[in-house]
Order: C-alpha cells, then structure tokens, then sequence
C-alpha cells in the first residue's frame, strides 16, 4: 500500500470542498476585509477613500458594543443551557415506552422544521402580545396583570423563542445516542443497587457526552449569528436590551449603509467567533476525537 | 417491578409525554387554526380553539395576492439542489479526512466551520456586487451556489464523523483488489454510509429551506423562495393575523410533512459516534 | 477521481449556465412595492393595466417596509438593476434624486395633469423643481377619536386641539379593568415607527433635532418636555406593551375597541371607519394633530410614491405604468370597483372636489387639511439646516433616526430614565455625525 500515492488521492479528494470554501472565504471575506480599511457609504458614492484602522476604531469605541458583545453571550449561552438541559429531559423521557410515543415524538421535532422568521412572528403576535396574545388571555385568566414579554423581559423572550427551535435538534440527537446505549449496561448497574439517578449520572450522561458536543458546537456556530428573530421582534430594543452583534452589523450595514464600518464589523465578529470556537474546542475538544 | 407497576409507570410518562409534546407543539398548532379563522376572530378574546366559523378564506386571499406554488417551487430547487450540490463535494473531501487523516486534518476542518462565523449581513454588498457583476441576481444558480458554500462545512463535518466510524480495513480491502478512489467511495462507502449520507442530506436540507438572509436579499422575483413570501404577509396595514398564520401555514408545511416523513432516516445518521 | 472532478465542474457550470439564460422578456416590468392596503388592491386591479397596454407585462415583488427598504437602496445604489418601478417615500426621494439615481417624471402625458398634485405633497416630491417619483397615496397625521367614549365622559372634542386637552382626555376616559386605554401611540423603535411619531411631536413643542450647525439638540429643554410628556402621557393612558407597537398594532387595538385615541397617519381613516374591519366603524370622530399654542402642530408628512431607478432599460413601459397607477382614471377605477371611500387618498386636488368622495369618506376634509398644515421646508419653531417634518432628509438618518427611537422605547418601557435616554441620543448622534463630517 502506497501511502504516498493514497495521500496524493486525499488530497486530490479533498481538493473541490477545500477549493471553493477558500473561493468563499477569499472573495467575498476578503472583499469585507478590503472594505472594512475603506471609508465607503453607499448612499454616498464616489466618496470612497483609505481610512486605515478608522472603521474598526468607530465600530469598537459604539456604545452599544459591549452591550452587543454581551448579548450575544447570554443568547448563545441561554439557548445552549435551555436546549441542552430540556434536550437531555426531553431525550430521557422519549426514550421510556409509553402509549403514542411516536406521535409524541413528531410533535417534539416539529419546531425544528419553523423558519425563524415564521416563528418569531408567531411568537410576539400571538403568544406574546400583552393584549392580544394567547399568554395574556392565560394570565388574565389566572388573575396576574399580563406580562409585556417584549418590553419587559425582552433578552429572555428572544432567548426562549430561539430555544423553542433548537431544542428538537439537541432532542432528536441525544436521543439517537441515548437508544444506542445498550439495556444490559444499564441493567447491570441496577443489579448492582444503582438508583435511577446514579445510573443517569454514571452512566447516561458519560453516554452522552459526544452528543451533547456535536450539539453545542452546531448550536453555536448558528446561534452566534442570530438576526431574524431580533429583526422581527423587538427590531434590538428596547434600547439595546436584545442587540447583539449581527444586529448591530445590520445597523451599520442596512440602516447607516456604511459599508465600511458594517465590514469591519463583520470582521471583529468573526475574529470573536473564533475565538469562542477555540475556546470550546479547548473545552470539549477532546470528545471529538474518535 | 410487578406488572402493575410496570403499567402504572407507563401510564405516567404516557401523561407527561403528551403534555411536553403537545406544549412544544402549540404554536404551530394554534398558528394551523388561527389561519382557518377570520381577521376579526383571531384577534378575539376569549380565545375559541374548535368552536369558530372555519373559513378557508385567508387562503384563497393568499393565493390571489402571490405566486405561492413559485415561491415553494423555489425553496424546494435551492434547499435540495444546494445539499445534493454540496454532498458531491464534501464526500469526497470526509472521505480523504477520514481514511486518510494527517496532523492538518482536524485544523482544515475547524477552519471550514469558521467560514461560517461571518454574520452573512456584513458581507451582503460586496456580494451583491459580485452577484450584480456576473448576472446572479435574482437567480436560482447563484443562489444554489451561495447555500451549498453556506451549509459546506456543516456537510463535510457531519460526513467526516459518519465516516469515521466506518472500519478501515474494509476500504483498503477493496483498494487491495484495485479499485480506484472514486470507486472506492461510490460501491463501498457509500452503500455503508447510507444511513450517515441520509441524515447529512436532511439535516441541511431543513437549514436550507429556512435560511432567510441570502435567499431574501439576493432575489427580487424569478428566484424568490419562501423566506421573500413570508416577508410579504409580515406585517400590512391592517388586521393580519389569520393571513399571517395561513402564510406561515403554507411557508412551514412542505418541509414540516417532509420531516414528520424522513424523520427515521433523519435520525439514523445523526450518531456522531455514539454507537461505538 | 478525474471524472468526479469532471461532472463535478459540470454540474456547477451548467447551473450557471441555466441561471444565466433566465433573463427577463422584453417588456416585463419588476415592480418594488410596499405591502400596505392600497397597494395590494393595486396589484389585484393589474388587468386594467395589461388591458390597455399590450405587450407590458407586471412582476410584483410585494414586501414589508422595512425589507422592502433595504432591498431597494441596496439595489439601486449598487446599480443592481433589479427593478423598474420601485415604492419610495418622501424620506428617499431628495436623497436619491441629488445623486442622480432617479428617472425625471417630467413627462407623464398631457392628460396627467400634474398640476393637480397637492402642492405639499407634490413639492416633497421634488428637487429644483422637477418631479422625481409620483405619489400614489399622501397622508399626514390626525387625531382619530371614538365619540362614544368622549360623549359618556362629557367631553368634546375641539377641530384643533391642544396637547394639554389631549392628555386630559385620554386620562379621563381610561378604564383599564375594562380594557379600554386613553391614547394608543407609536412606542416600536425605528425612525418610521416610534421616532416619527415623537419628532413630529417635538415640533410643536419647539424642539429641533439640529441647529443650524448640525449640532445636536436632545440636550435642550424642549426635548426634555416631548419625551416626559410623551412616557407621562403613554404610562398612564396608554395599552400595556406600548413600547412594541407600531401603526398595525396601534391599528389593530384602535379597530378591536380599545383606544380612545390615537394620533397617526390619515389613511388609517378608512381602515378604522371600514365595518368589515372595523368594530367602532361609527364611532370614530377626527380632529388636526395637536398643537401648544407655538404655532406648529404635531403633523407629518408622508406619500408612498412610484419612481424609476436611472439605470432601468425599460423606462417608457414603466412611465406608463406609473402614470396608470397615479392617474385620476385609476382613483375612479377603485371607486368604481370597491367605493369611493377605498380609493388612495392624499395625493390630487381635484379628489378633494369630488361630491361623491366627500360623501363617502368622512375623514375627507380632515385629511385634506392636515396634508396642508404640514410644512416639510420649514418644520420646526426655530430655524433648522434640513427638510422633513417626521424626519430629517439625510442618508444619515436612518440609522440615527433607529437608534434612537431605542432609547425613546427603552424611555417608554421604564429601562432607562427620560434624561439617560437624552443623554445617549444626543451623544449618539454627535457620533454619527461626526463621523457623517456634519460635525468637526
């Protein structure tokens, strides 16, 4: 066996994927990288001029960054401990036998199918709203004065909108690696005297872990970007209470439309990104490897 | 555990189980309802769940008012054309990283996942740009192409931990008796990784159909998806609800049914090396 | 390997290939439009059109204002191409038209009669003189009340009130146990939501939002008295969540019965007076804008119009069509179809002499003369460096405008104190406008 010829194979096979992601990167990242050094609005065309650093210095010194920056963290961080805590419920639960669990099971993933504008809308018209929402009827109905989600508790209603899509992903796929796990493992250690918990702790979860990585670095990878649930809703107020970073970009770039400070930007948030990615692979890293 | 325990215990998780379920469901249940009701009884409060005048009538106001069946057309070319356009490049690519793997692997692929850590909204002008200079705009292939590079490296990385559970000895086996690579991967891996291939397949499928950045801003009319529907019914003068739920009814039902159909097959693949 | 690489490229260059060769027919015309109740019957009375002119076929692309916004100015300003008939706004057209990105519409046949155009709305339209997009609905804003509340409260609403009485009123007919709010206003942040709504408002207090060196005004006292009165007024008169609610949704409460008053746009009129959307359809009374006593009233001015990117080849095709969609033919085509009371008001004189409009349409004369008492060149008390009533006609806008229409709302919503809010809208916008190099 050849490995010198195998390993010419590899990466002739890998050649197309690695290609056109690097065409990816270079064109249109690129294209941002030159624009963030650029002074360029477009309703002001022909103005364009080199600006250095100026764009990256106007976007960071934004008084509303840090708060964007923080934002961005508690949503990633809310979505991630809701879906992964209610997917592990969710997950268990679906994975005793009882009556119409299959159905049971279409209802639990169908969120997951929602596009996030449809849901967001769905959300703060119909559950949410304080006077014509479903949630204002309930507590009306209970007595208690009705919550204004949007106004009020806006972070956490952004939050548990986008939970509500994400929880059938980490559902659908700690479950999968829940039902590989086999019964005799886990009979055995009943055998034993285990209780139910100390099964879960010891046995389950460790089970779990791989899954639960692959899910919380997808998750991530979307959640750090999440824009349609923000446009939508609370549009990243009120003040900047549900800014986070991809909205701020959006306000530099379809409100401002300076292409420049929206560009530079994009990159400070890539840059953070990655960072946040190093960081979890540092983290949970060691799951990945086979 | 006596019999009777064993069905007392059932009947318990059968009461939790509906009621998580059906918790999770209610939005979409209550939007599927609300679009059978008329403007002024959607709004209506107390709420009627069954007991309402069932009209069909905010559905035949959408179809007079936009091209649904266009619009779905397109959602369905470009969230399946992209991933299948995308699997015939990233099998190849999880196949090199996981048979033959060098010390770069793991590094190329952290750098794929990081190609999608731009918020797509910084990079929209000069993308609009490119897509202006070279007659994509308003066009599936230019879009096809834009959602397969978006969704690459999600593809190559699930592929790539699919593949990694499959033995090796069985690939060199073949190459032993002289198959080339590509053979090597279309009568051997493939048929073994169905299963890993499927779920890649579906999974991106779903993310395609609801992406609702590139599709909304790159189109205008001829290749406008679901996502540019949606943006039409969101928010008119007016009463809106019934029509916003009918709309989102038919923007979320393909891929919805789609799901509740695969979703066996969905999940088959999603092992990420669990079962090892 | 070779031949996957091969069909691979393949594959990928007859997708392109195909994408290519979808280009449009001759005389198609892809029109922008805005998803607001006159413009949906527009599209549903699209036969007329093709009928009288062969050969020109329409594309409607229908979206929500603010996607519609955006995709618009980034087609237009990187020459996209990809319309030929877009919906603008009074906010756009100076802007677009001083960087020549806009088709003169000084040639719209002779029986368009141009001259018909209400001036206000007609001079909003226009640079140096030459129209650049034509208005297909103009509004402004008014005061919309229901009679009944006012009339078992024992109040009486004068044709020009003022702010004080406003506040007054909407305290005394409030009764929240019954669900029934005072005043409904704008509290959703964005310069076309909540921030229109309040700049207008600031005006008839004597607030600016530049002096005449672009400098800033949020710090001044006038401001502080808008924004105190307007939390004030909205805490204890207003429907809860009002810092979420824009036009719809104040709309929709106004129509469901739950306001007594609300202050927006005039079209709203024949919505709120509509029976079949409607539940208070004969309860509602109108009067101007507010004012206090300054001699500026609380009134903006707004018109939905139809203009021609300068880069469309098809500019003949869509002049037609624009001409069509703002003629006095098309207001008799709706009135016949679905009533005098339906047609898009706002934009011709001539309909503001038509009996049978009068008698369909309560709101007529209010309407009319709220379009008049707005002043777009001089807006406010004291002198300012711009035009726009609800807003000021700078690209610059409507990114401030946005921001701080958050602070307005996080005001509303009780996060952030009245004078923090000023306090980081005025240095907001010194930063915007330095960086806009308004501001050394």
């Amino acid at each position: 066996m050849p490995t010198l010829h195998a390993h010419a194979t590899a990466r002739l096979a890998m050649s197309p994927a690695v290609a056109l992601l690097l065409a990816w990167m270079l064109v249109p990242l690129g294209m941002t990288l030159y624009f963030s050094f650029l002074r360029y609005n477009l309703l002001m065309p022909g103005l364009e001029s080199f600006t250095g650093l100026g764009n990256y210095q106007f976007f960071l010194t934004d008084p509303a960054f840090f708060d964007a920056l923080a934002n961005t963290l508690l949503l990633v961080g809310g979505v991630l401990l809701v879906t992964v805590v209610g997917g592990v419920g969710l997950a268990v639960l679906l994975d005793q036998p009882f009556w119409g669990r299959g159905v049971v099971r279409l209802l639990v993933v169908a969120p997951f199918f929602v596009m996030p504008t449809v849901s967001a809308l769905v959300w703060k018209n119909m559950l949410m709203h304080p006077v014509n929402g479903l949630f204002a009827w309930v507590a009306q109905g209970l007595g208690v004065a009705p919550v204004d989600w949007l106004a009020q508790l806006p972070l956490f209603s952004i939050t548990m909108i986008v939970a509500w899509g994400w929880l059938p992903f980490a559902t659908l796929i700690l479950l999968t690696a829940l039902q590989s796990l086999s019964r005799e493992q886990k009979e055995a250690a009943e055998m034993d005297g285990a209780g139910p918990l100390a099964v879960f702790a010891h046995i389950t979860l460790p089970h779990l872990a791989r899954a639960l990585t692959v899910v919380v670095l997808i998750e991530t990878i979307f959640l750090l970007s999440v824009f349609a649930e923000i446009f939508v809703t609370t549009n990243g107020g009120p003040g900047t209470a549900t800014t986070n970073l991809s909205f701020l970009i959006y306000a530099q770039a379809l409100l401002q439309y300076d292409v420049g400070g929206a560009s530079a930007g994009g990159v400070v948030a890539i840059v953070l990104a990655n960072l946040v990615a190093v960081f979890l692979i540092r983290l949970i890293g060691k799951n990945l490897d086979a | 555990m006596t019999r009777a325990a064993t069905v007392q215990r059932k009947l318990a998780f059968t009461v939790i189980g509906w009621s998580v379920g059906l918790l999770l469901f209610f939005p979409i249940l209550w939007t599927l309802l609300t679009s059978f009701k008329t403007e002024g009884a959607a709004i209506q409060l107390p709420p009627k769940f069954l007991w309402f005048d069932w009209t069909l009538e905010n559905y035949f106001e959408i179809q007079r008012r936009s091209d649904y069946l266009k619009h779905a057309l397109n959602s369905g070319i470009l969230s399946v054309g992209s991933t299948v356009l995308g699997l015939v490049v990233a099998v190849p690519a999880a196949w090199a990283m996981a048979f033959s793997p060098t010390r770069h692997t793991k590094n190329i692929l952290m750098w794929m996942l990081s190609t999608k850590m731009l918020p797509p909204v910084a990079a929209l002008v000069p993308m609009y740009l490119l897509f202006r200079d070279f007659g994509l705009l308003d066009t599936r292939g230019g879009l096809l192409a834009v959602l397969m590079l978006v969704n690459l490296p999600i593809i190559v990385w699930m592929l790539f931990t699919y593949f990694k559970e499959i033995p090796g000895e069985i690939l060199e086996a073949a190459r032993m008796d002289g198959a080339d690579a590509a053979r090597e991967i279309i009568y051997i891996l493939a048929p073994m990784a169905t299963p890993g291939i499927a779920s890649t397949l579906l999974l991106n499928i779903i993310l395609a159909w609801n992406e609702a950045f590139w599709t909304l801003n790159l189109t205008a009319a001829d290749a406008a998806p679901l996502s540019a529907f949606i943006a039409s019914y969101s928010s008119p003068e007016g009463l809106f609800w019934a029509k916003l739920s009918a709309a989102s009814t038919l923007a979320i039902a393909p891929i919805l049914v789609m799901g509740w159909f695969s979703q066996k097959q969905l999940v088959r693949g999603l092992t990420f090396g669990a079962v090892k | 390997m070779k031949t996957l690489q091969r069909g691979l490229l393949a594959l990928c260059l007859s997708a392109l290939a195909a994408a290519a060769s979808t280009d449009a027919r001759a005389q198609k015309l892809t029109i922008a439009t805005v998803n607001n109740g006159d413009m949906i019957r527009m599209q549903k009375l699209t036969d007329d059109f093709t009928a009288k002119n062969p050969g020109i076929t329409l594309e409607w692309v229908t979206m929500e204002e603010n996607v519609l916004r955006q995709k618009v100015t980034t087609d237009i300003a990187t020459r996209g191409g990809q319309y030929d008939v877009m919906t603008i706004g009074t906010y756009e057209v100076p802007i677009w038209a001083k960087q020549n990105w806009l088709v003169a519409l000084d040639d719209l046949g002779a029986d368009y009669d141009v001259d018909d155009l209400l001036p206000a709305i007609r001079n909003g339209l226009s640079v140096d003189g030459t129209l650049y997009a034509a208005p297909f609905y103009g509004e402004s804003s008014m005061v919309m009340y229901r009679t009944d509340l006012f009339r078992r409260a024992g109040l009486n609403m004068p044709a020009e009130p003022s702010w004080d009485f406003i506040a007054d009123a909407a305290r005394k007919i409030t009764d929240k146990s019954a669900g029934i709010y005072g005043i409904c206003l704008r509290g959703k942040a964005g310069w076309g939501e909540n921030t229109a709504f309040i700049t207008a408002t600031a005006n008839s207090f004597g607030a600016r939002w530049f002096d005449m060196n672009w400098r800033p005004q949020f710090d001044s006292p006038q401001w502080k008295n808008t924004l105190q009165f307007y939390v004030d007024l909205l805490n204890d008169a207003g429907p809860p969540g009002a810092s979420s609610n824009g036009f719809n949704e104040n709309l929709a409460l106004f129509q469901s019965g739950k306001c007594g008053m609300w202050v927006d746009a005039t079209v709203a009129a024949s919505f709120v007076t509509n029976p079949a959307e409607s539940t208070v359809a004969d309860k509602v009374g109108f009067a101007l804008a507010p004012d206090n006593g300054l001699g500026k009233r609380g009134n903006w001015l707004w018109a939905w119009s139809l203009a021609i990117p300068a880069g469309s080849e098809k500019r003949d095709a869509a002049k037609a069509f624009i001409a069509w969609a703002t003629s006095k033919d098309y207001l008799e085509l709706v009135a016949g179809k679905e009533g005098w009371a339906n047609v898009p008001p706002g934009t011709r004189t001539s309909l503001y002499k038509n009996p049978a409009y009068l008698r369909a349409a309560p709101f007529a004369k209010m309407t009319l003369n709220s379009i008049r008492a707005a002043d777009p060149t001089r807006p406010t008390v004291d002198p300012v460096p711009y035009v726009g009533v609800q807003f000021v006609a700078i690209p610059e806008f409507q990114g401030i405008g946005t921001e701080v229409g958050q602070q307005f709302s996080a005001a509303l919503a009780g996060r952030t104190s009245v004078d923090q809010a000023l306090r980081n809208a005025q240095n907001l916008t010194e930063r915007a406008m330095k960086r806009g190099g308004y501001l050394k």
